[in-house]
Order: C-alpha cells, then structure tokens, then sequence
C-alpha cells in the first residue's frame, strides 16, 4: 500500500486524492546581501541596511556574493541534490514599489542545484522520500509599511536584495501532515547546515504553498497557489481547508481555477489575490550585468568535505552506536543546537542517561527559565559534570535534580554547587551507623515491630535516615547497614 | 594667448604643463570661456566652471609637489550619462529630473585619479539612444561643421553628440563617450574627430547609466589617436565592481602608435557595400585602402556574411536590455514623479514614465517589451541572440587571417537636423558599420581623414580583435599620418551666441 492511498479524502462522490507541492523561500544565513554589501542583520531601522546597488540608482551594478553561492550548494548538498556546475541568472520583470530595479534578479532556466531528495518521517513511524524539483538563488523585495500615513504608503529597503534559496519540490506529498513533516526536517536540515536560520515568525522561512485534488490514478487537477505562508500549521490549514474547498467545488460541478491566493489565519481560510487579468508577464531573460556562474569540481568537493553529519545520518548513529531508542534519537536530531548540546553532554558518559537528562529535567529547566539549547546558563559539560557526581555516587539522582536547579541559578558546576549547598552524598558508614543507633534508640517499638516480622519497615527507617541527613544518606548504604542493625 | 590653448591636443597640453608653459588653470580657464561662447552648439547640459577651477587649481598644486598623472590638468567634457558626485546627472533625459548622485562612476574617478579636470556634463540622445542627438529632453545639439555656403545646422550625431561637439569646437581637449551601437564613433565621423570603443569589458560600465548592458562600453572621444590611446589608458582597467569587466592588465597603448605596419595584415569585408553609400565614401575607403598598403600593411579581401543581420539583432537585444534597465525609473526614489491626489502606485508610475520619457525611449521600451513577452520570446530575442553567436563567429573566423578590419565609420556624412528624426529606419541605417563590432565586442575606432565636396568630415573605421585596442591604435594612427586630416571647423558659433 503506497502512502498516497492512505489518506485519500472521502468525499460524497467517493475518495479524492490530495496532491501538495510546496515552494519554500529560505533565507540564506549570510552577512551581506546576494549582489550587495549591505548588511542582512534582522530588526534594524528602515532604510539603514540599503546599499546603492539595493536601492537601483542609475548605473549600479549587481556583483555575485560567493558567500550566497556556497551556502546553496552547501544545501542543494544537504538536500542530497544535482549541483549544476553551469547556473544563469535571469532578470524577473515586474513594476511594484518594493522592488527598486523593476526586475528580481533570481534564476530562471538554469537553475544552481537540481532534483535532490527529503527523507521525512511520520507519525506511524514510517518514513519517506520527498522529490525536491530545483533550488535556486534569487534577490528578496523589500517590504511596504502602510499605516504611517493615511494616504501614502512608506517603503523600507533593508530586505531588498537579501539572498533567497528557493526550494522546489515535486507534487509529490499527499496530506498536510507529510506537508509539516516535510517543513519540519527541511528547516531542521537547513538548520545543521548553517545555511538558514529557518525562523518562520520572522520571515527568514516562508512558504507557498500548492494544492490540488484528482480521483486516485488520474492525472493532476488544476492547482492553487497560497503565497507567502508563514508557519508550519498554516501550511497544514491551508492544505486542509484548500483540499476541502476544491473537491466541494468539483461535487457541485464547478472547476479549479489556477490563481494565486493568500492565508488569512484569522478565518483559517483563502482567498484570491489578484485576477487573471493581472497576470504578470515575467519577461524572463538572461541578467546582462552578470556572466553565467560557473562552478569548478573543486569548488564544490570543498563544501562537500565541510558538511556537518545531517540528521538522518545522527540518528543512525545514536541508534546504532549509542544504543539510543528510535524516538529518543528522533527527538534529538530534531533540534540541532539540543542534539549538539546532547553530544557534549554524553561525550565519554552513559549515553542513555544523559539523553533521558537532555529531554528530561535539562529541557524542563529551559524551557522553565525560557532559554533554548543554543545558549542556556548550563553548558553542556557542566551538566556532564552533573551525570559525573551520579555516576560515581557523590550524590543521588533526586539531590541531582536539585544541584541542576543550583547551577541554572548561579551558573557555577556541578560540584561547586555540591559543596557549597553540602548536598554530598553521605557514605560515611559511620556517620549513618550513629544515625541509626538514634533513631533506634527513640523508636524502641518500631525495632520490635520489624524484628516480629514486620520488615517492610525498613522503608520507615531509610526515610528517618534521609530526613536526618536531609537526603543526603547513600540510600544503599543506609539501608544495608539498617538491615545488619534491624537484625540485631 | 589663451585662444590658443584650446587649440593644443592633449599630448601637446600634456608636454607644455611639464615645461610650465602655462598652468592647468589657464589651460581651463581658457576652455570655460570657449564653451561660454558656445552656447549656439548646445553642447553641455551642466557647465562646472566653478568646480573646474577648483580642480585645476588643485592639480596645478599636485604638479608643483611633483605628483603628475596621465592626465594631469587636462580639461575634459564627461558626456552626461557618467554619474558625478554631487553633480546633476540626467541621461538628457526628464526623468532622472534634480538627479545628483551621491557618487562618481569608475571611469570619472579614474580620470580625477589621473588628474584631469571636468569641464562640464555633455548633451546626449535621452539616454543614449538616438543618432542625431535630437532625442534629448535639453534639446539638439548642433554640429560645428556646416556645409560650404551654407548657415543650414547639421546634426553631430549620436547619441554622444554633446562630446563630439566639445572636443570638434575645440570646447574640451578630450571627452568621454559612450558606444552601445556606435554612439561613439559616428558622432566621432560626423564631427571629424577620433572616437574609440574599446572591448567590452575593457573599460568599467560601474556607475555609467545603463542602456543596453551586454552592448554599453565608454570610450574616448579626442582629436587625435595618441590622444585616445593617453586617456583610453585612464579610463580603463578592471573593476571588481563590474562583473563584465575584464581581469586583464592595460597595456600602453601610446606606446605602440608608431610602430610600422610591416606584415599587419587589414582585412576589407565585402559585405560593408551598402545601397544608397554615396560613391565619395566607396572612394574613401578605397583611399583609405592604399594608405594602408603604403604603410606596409598586407591587404585582403574577407567575408563577414551576417552583417546584414546586425541591425535587426541590434534593435532586439539592445532595446529587450533598455526596457528592464530604465525600470528603476518609476518617480519612487530620485528624478521626477508626476502624480495626482488620489493615485495609486500604478497611476503614478505611469504618468511618471510617460511624460518622464521622450518619444525614442518610449518606443524602445515598447519593443523591448514585446520582444521579451511570452510567446514571442524564442522567436525575437532568443532567435536574435543566436544570431548575435554568429555575427561573432564571423569576425572569430575572419580575425584567423587577418590582423584588423577597415571599413568606412558611417554610410553618409552629416545630415541635416530634423531630416530624419520622423524615419527611425533610416535614423537606424546610421549604425550599420558601428553595430557588429558591439555585438561582437570587439574594438573600433573611427579616424578622420577626409572632407566630402560639401566640406563635411568623414571617418573611417578600423577593427579589431578582442582585446587588442593596441592593433586599432596603430592602424589609426597610421591612417591619421597618411591622411593628414587636421581641419577644425570655422567658428560661426561664438558670434551666434
């Protein structure tokens, strides 16, 4: 049974088929623009990022950032895709007030990378390949600011121009869960590639989306585009609400119209853009101001050896090397900056132990103090040091749970906090012995009870012994010694 | 003595400022006030004096504190299409209206690097496009040249109709030109001066307003072909800025000017016989053709048989290139923006772009348009570009056998104002020997030599291979001793104004 024919959608004529590709503009993590100097920094004021070349005054020319280039063949790597050692970048024509030159500079025919794949994985546990089409570089617009004045609009220049990797994939994912899936690793690769920083929220990742819906076996339907969507549960709405509204038209006897729609979250709903009427002619054609970029073996072998070890190829790993569960090493890979953390946490210990920690009582202090795993108060060698004091029995792992807590306040290690809190771990036989003739002493009557058979008792008197010591006690020390007292 | 200054070439200023004959200043001063007479040539759209006589002043003080450059003190006329700091730039165009870049192109600041000094900003055809210089938004220029007997105003030519003029009326000692199509060398022809467009790439198109990109190159425009090879060496040189620029050292190209043509051998294309030539250029070529064989030169007979192609590949690329150039000219960040209460973004780009652009822009905006549009596209411009392969092949070819090509510069001397600007065809005609040699982006210049029996200058124009200015420099230079062409026009023009 293929993937596709699990989620055909019922509809009152019989089952339909939903068809999604998407088209994810990413921004290329760099620090200068792709034809510019001009700094790509996030937040700045309008207007102060804006080099001459962003801005179109007469006679400036695009000059290519070979920082751009490598990022995208660093993900057209990544993404396991043909780099094309031969790319053309074309002018994109079209007048509107956030685009300075009156064209997008982006590439048309001859695109950097080709076909490549994604392997993304399900919710049953399944996973699969989705086609990627192309990945190109292109320049992104700038943006338009509306609500300064009444009756002009403001234009803010600080985005033109900054690189864009626009990645294609093939009509080849069929519900709006693979849809997520597929977003989902893809910003988590692009993430352990450093190529982008896939924040959605702030427009560094944005989708258009593409629906259609077919009988199972015919060919594809007419398809919509929803541009510009933001987040990944958008995408999924869109698709849902998308695939529900075309086969509800298609029931009634209507048809598909190919248009360009936007998301509206509010409604949870789509609606057309602009009409047919307006189409754009792109007038596409070769960019005079730049020669074809070509690319040597070299070049690109050399990118090739500087790539990071990818999520899929981590989880292997932590599943055959480290003996970690499919959804522990799952979970890691997911988040680069946790599965970096993880591995400095885990080098040289249990690595089991220290991955239940890393998603266990570590994450639920972040996520506790709002920090993330790319920078939080307790580095991935001081919670190491932590595992180190359980391991060797210098305290127990509820105290642990405790001196985390101590380093996330004072940032200092583990056995500092050990020490200056005095929550070392008593073994000292006897320190706990003279404990143990106290509370016997005072508690003549339980000794009988336990001595008369009553040995479940001995749970009682652990707890006498970690009250006095404040938990302290080597709960295994304690209660052997108990056990050789008890006996009498 | 100062009338006489204006009357010097660059390499004589070059050797008399060396000798303290005079000072940079006099030597501006007395071009300033030729120009102030000349306001009947409607050569300049911006005069600098002021900031003329700052610069010369300065390089007066540089010569004294033993810095000299290849230029220094030189006067120049820059055509008005190079931006200039802080100085108005306007294409001749309305749009760019108030327009002062807050930067200088790299072929101007490589001539203040040089130590030459800026005369002013020259007419042009709006934004380059034109052969007559009447499509400029500041009015025609005239040619100083006239007829024998006659007061009728010719046209220079175009578009650098404005720096033909300047350096013809003895206005600038040099200036700079730009050749999309033959922007340089026809007015160069029309005006009996020297113009060059050297190799693509050779000199940077950075911060030069864009008409065609893949065809755009500057060059200079000067009396004589030593002058040429003196300021070509200033404006050239490769530029990270522009990714079309060569990464090739610059030769020294005066240096090879003198050199014999023993074994140079000059290819003579069969194909640049056109109808309706008037038999005194065939002659002139024919002329042109013995020279040359007295120099020592070997000649042969070639065959270029895509010329005939030329203009129509011409009028796609260049005019698909311009409709996306001139985009960026919408009235949204600098130049004129007409609009009315109540606009949208739309409304205001169109009024904008329709009174902004004259008619000839207009036009080619339109065709390039078309040209690129889907479902015309593979038919226009691709099919024009594979064309354009081919027309480069055939000089590729021909260059295999032969070291430089010599054609005549233009089919027909100055015509008069007015007498074709209503024709674009026969308008276009001007360029049919000048066009192949930018779509193929190979080097040319065009040299005065004669006068037709009406007593109009005459070029003509040598070719040669990609990146060898230094072969064209030597043929013309030949060709200029063999001729011994050094009439300047009358000066009608200072009583005029």
């Amino acid at each position: 049974m293929s993937n596709s024919e699990k989620n055909y959608i019922e509809g009152a004529t019989g089952p339909w088929e939903l068809v999604v590709g998407l088209e994810v503009h990413a921004q290329v993590t760099s620090k200068s623009k792709l034809f510019s100097g001009a700094s790509t920094a996030f937040g700045a004021a309008p207007n102060t990022q804006v080099s001459l070349v962003d801005a179109a005054l007469p006679g400036m020319l695009p000059v290519i950032n070979e920082k751009c280039i490598e990022q995208a063949v660093r993900t057209g790597l990544g993404l396991r895709a043909q780099i094309n050692a031969y790319s053309v970048f074309d002018r994109k024509n079209y007048f509107y007030p956030d685009l300075p030159q009156g064209y997008q500079i982006s590439q048309y025919k001859n695109p950097i990378v080709g076909e490549g794949a994604v392997t993304i994985d399900l919710e049953d546990g399944s996973s699969r390949d989705v086609a990627i089409e192309r990945l190109h570089l292109e320049q992104d617009a700038g943006k338009l600011v509306h609500d300064l004045q009444p009756r002009k609009s403001h234009v803010d220049l600080n985005r033109t121009g900054i690189a864009l990797m626009e990645i294609v994939t093939k009509p080849d994912m069929y519900s709006s869960e693979e849809a997520g899936a597929f977003l989902r690793k893809l910003r988590t690769i692009l993430r352990f590639l450093g190529t982008c920083d896939g924040n959605m929220e702030q427009g560094s990742m944005r989708a258009d989306v593409n629906v259609s819906v077919r009988r199972p076996g015919e060919e594809f339907g007419t398809r919509t585009e929803t541009k510009n969507v933001n987040s990944i549960r958008f995408a999924q709405q869109v698709i849902d609400y998308e695939a529900h509204r075309q086969i509800e038209v298609l029931e009634d006897g209507g048809s598909i119209d190919q248009e360009t729609l936007l998301f509206d979250p509010d409604t949870g709903t789509t609606r057309s853009m602009r009409s047919k009427e307006e189409a754009h002619d792109y007038r596409y054609f070769p960019c005079p101001d730049l020669l074809p970029l070509k690319m040597s073996e070299e070049f690109i072998e050399n990118i090739r050896a500087t790539l990071p070890e990818l999520p899929d190829a981590k989880k292997d790993r932590y599943m055959n090397d480290l003996g970690l569960s499919a959804y522990d090493a799952g979970v890691l890979v997911a988040d680069r900056d946790m599965a970096v953390f993880f591995e400095g946490s885990a080098a040289g210990r249990d690595a089991k132990v220290a991955a239940n920690w890393v998603m266990g009582d570590f994450l639920a202090q972040l996520s506790r103090r709002d920090q993330n795993f790319a920078n939080p108060t307790v580095r991935a060698e001081q919670l190491g040091g932590l595992l180190d004091l359980i391991a060797d029995g210098t305290i127990s792992n509820r105290i642990a749970k405790d001196v985390l807590d101590g380093m996330f306040e004072t940032g200092h290690d583990a056995d500092r906090v050990v020490e200056e809190k005095g929550l070392k771990q008593v073994s000292d036989t006897g320190a706990i012995e003279a404990m143990i003739d106290e509370i016997m002493v005072a508690n003549p009557e339980k000794v009988e009870e336990f001595r008369s058979g009553k040995e479940q008792l001995i749970g009682w008197f652990v707890g006498q012994v970690m009250q006095k010591t404040q938990g302290k006690a080597n709960p295994k020390v304690a209660n052997e010694l108990l056990r050789g007292k008890l006996a009498g | 003595m100062t009338a006489d200054l204006t009357k010097l070439t660059i390499a004589e200023a070059r050797d008399a400022l060396a000798a303290k004959d005079f000072t940079a200043l006099e030597l501006t001063d007395a071009h300033l006030a030729a120009i102030e007479r000349a306001s009947a040539l409607n050569a300049f759209i911006t005069g600098t004096a002021d900031q003329a006589r700052v610069m010369a002043k300065a390089s007066d003080a540089r010569r004294a504190a033993g810095q000299v450059g290849a230029l220094e003190g030189i006067p120049l006329a820059i055509k008005d299409l190079f931006c200039t700091d802080g100085v108005l730039t306007t294409a001749a165009s309305h749009i760019l209206d108030g327009f002062k870049p807050p930067y200088d192109s790299t072929v101007t600041a490589q001539l203040w690097q040089a130590g030459a000094v800026m005369l002013g900003k020259t007419n042009l055809d709006e934004f380059a496009m034109g052969s007559s210089n009447e499509t400029s938004f500041y009015g025609n220029v005239v040619n100083p040249w006239r007829q024998y007997g006659s007061n009728s105003a010719l046209t220079p030519g175009g578009s650098s109709g404005g720096s033909a003029t300047a350096v013809a009326a003895r206005l600038a000692m040099g200036a700079t030109g730009t050749d999309t199509g033959g922007s340089i060398r026809q007015p160069a022809s029309f005006t009996g001066i020297v113009g060059l467009k050297p190799t693509y790439g050779r000199v940077s198109r950075w911060g030069i307003v864009a008409f065609a990109s893949s065809l755009d190159q500057a060059g200079p425009m000067t009396r004589t072909v030593r002058d040429a090879a003196i300021m070509l060496g200033a404006m050239s040189g490769f530029d990270p800025k522009d990714s079309t620029s060569a990464d090739l050292p610059v030769p020294d190209f005066e240096a090879v000017l003198d050199q014999d043509l023993k074994g140079v051998r000059i290819g003579v294309p069969d194909e640049y016989r056109v109808d309706d030539m008037p038999e005194e250029i065939e002659q002139l070529w024919q002329q042109g053709i013995i020279w040359l064989k007295e120099a020592g030169a070997e000649i042969k007979s070639i065959s270029l048989p895509r010329t005939k192609y030329a203009l129509p590949v011409y009028y796609i690329v260049a005019p698909a290139e311009a409709s996306s150039n001139l985009s960026r000219y919408v009235g949204v960040r600098y130049g004129l923006r007409v609009e009315e209460d109540g606009d949208d973004y739309n409304k205001m780009y169109e009024r904008t772009r329709g009174q902004g652009f004259g008619a000839e822009v207009r036009r080619r905006v339109l065709i390039g348009t078309y040209v690129l549009s889907a479902g015309y596209y593979d038919a226009y411009y691709l099919k024009a570009q594979k064309i354009r392969r081919l027309i480069s092949d055939d000089f590729k070819r021909v260059y295999q056998d032969v070291d430089a090509i010599l054609t005549p510069a233009t089919p027909s001397a100055a015509f008069a104002l007015g007498d074709r600007i209503d024709d674009p065809l026969s308008m276009y005609l001007n360029d049919v020997f000048t066009v192949p040699g930018n779509l193929s982006g190979i080097p040319g210049i065009s040299v005065p030599v004669a006068k037709t029996e009406a007593g109009l200058p005459l070029g003509l124009q040598v070719l040669g291979p990609a990146f060898d200015e230094e072969i064209v420099f030597k043929v013309g230079h030949a060709l200029e001793r063999a001729a011994g062409f050094n009439e300047a026009p009358d000066d009608w023009w200072s009583d005029a104004s």
